[in-house]
């Protein structure tokens, strides 16, 4: 099974039926897959900050959101994340893809990700790292916390997890 | 008119329906005019209220209108192709339009200069686009709902503010009232 099939199932057995996305070669995958599944309404989005509204709204009309997003978009969407997701106390998976990690052949995206952690854990965001393929037997847990606890939670998932980029 | 009598005028149509409103001065109008569970307050992330409307249409079948403010459209004008290119009938997007950013001293926004979001709108791709001027706001809103037929509304006012209190209800009280208003 493709670790995106699998990924897909996960959001799919947990209820999540509304995904936003902002896409990322990295995510490309994840994001067809999305948008082949008729459980889930996929929304792109123009900017994170953006979905996470779509989101909030979708969780307010009784649906179980998540936004899928590159990791820069975490310096996009700090306000919404403390003033919407986090105040009103809304759950959110994030599925994001850590660039500039390992096995990363574009420098400037190391610039976001030597701060991507600093700021969720300033953030007080429950935040896992997926490097390993075996990683994503995680996900179903990371889901379900997700929804127990109300928080925005963030899963980075990084080259090496998505089996790299080949000869780049 | 001015953007609190035109909420003043349109209260008894808002108060049957799921509104989303904007962060600022127009919750506080709301809220002090006609606090309704069926209201989501905006405490901050300004911008966001016209895509947390479709997030909402989209996922239960009430009619949701998003009041947002034209300064609050330019912070997000992405939000217009997004909700032009996923359809919810159930949805209105009233864009009180004055010209300023209200709540932080009524400076100038470029909507009250060359921008026509209602060009930008259609533009866009949003089918239904309509422009009025304040005391047509009523009827205007009325027609969209009675349309079922997603509609952007941009209501082209004075600008100025009255002296209100801020909103001290929690959040999630906020959040918790409005939901249940949603499920019932």
């Amino acid at each position: 099974m493709s670790i995106s099939k699998r990924i897909v199932d996960d959001f799919v057995a947990n209820d999540v039926s509304f995904i936003t996305t902002v896409p990322c070669k990295q995510l490309a995958g994840v994001i067809d897959e999305v948008e082949a599944r008729p459980e889930i309404f996929h929304i792109p989005a123009n900017k994170e900050d953006e979905g996470m509204g779509l989101c909030a709204g979708a969780f307010m009309g009784g649906k179980r959101p998540a936004i899928i997003m590159q990791n820069t978009a975490i310096g996009v969407t700090i306000n919404t994340l403390a003033t919407l997701t986090q105040f009103y106390r809304m759950p959110l998976p994030m599925l994001i893809s850590y660039r500039g990690e390992l096995r990363e052949p574009v420098a400037c995206q190391v610039e976001m990700a030597v701060h991507t952690k600093a700021l969720l854990a300033q953030l007080n965001i429950p935040t896992y790292h997926f490097h390993w393929q075996k990683d994503v037997e995680e996900f179903d847990n990371i889901l379900k916390y997700t929804f127990m606890c109300n928080k925005p939670v963030a899963i980075l998932t990084d080259a090496n997890f998505w089996g790299g980029y080949g000869d780049q | 008119m001015i953007r609190s009598e035109i909420l003043r005028d349109i209260a008894p149509i808002l108060r049957d329906h799921l509104v989303v409103c904007n962060i600022g001065l127009p919750s506080q109008e709301l809220h002090m005019i006609d606090d309704q569970p069926t209201n989501f307050y905006m405490l901050g992330t300004m911008g966001l209220s016209s895509s947390i409307g479709l997030g909402l249409a989209l996922a239960q079948p009430k009619t949701v209108i998003s009041i947002d403010g034209d300064g609050s459209v330019l912070t997000n004008l992405g939000t217009l192709p997004t909700i032009a290119n996923n359809l919810a009938d159930n949805y209105i997007l009233l864009i009180i339009d004055n010209g300023s950013y209200g709540s932080t001293g009524d400076q100038p926004t470029y909507a009250g200069k060359k921008t026509s979001l209602t060009a930008v709108a259609k533009a866009c791709g949003c089918e239904n686009v309509v422009e009025v001027q304040d005391k047509d706001c009523g009827p205007a809103l009325q027609a969209a709902i009675d349309s079922k037929k997603m509609t952007v509304i941009v209501c082209k006012c004075d600008s100025g503010n009255i002296k209100l209190p801020v909103i001290t209800m929690d959040p999630v009280v906020i959040r918790h009232r409005f939901m249940q208003a949603v499920a019932s």
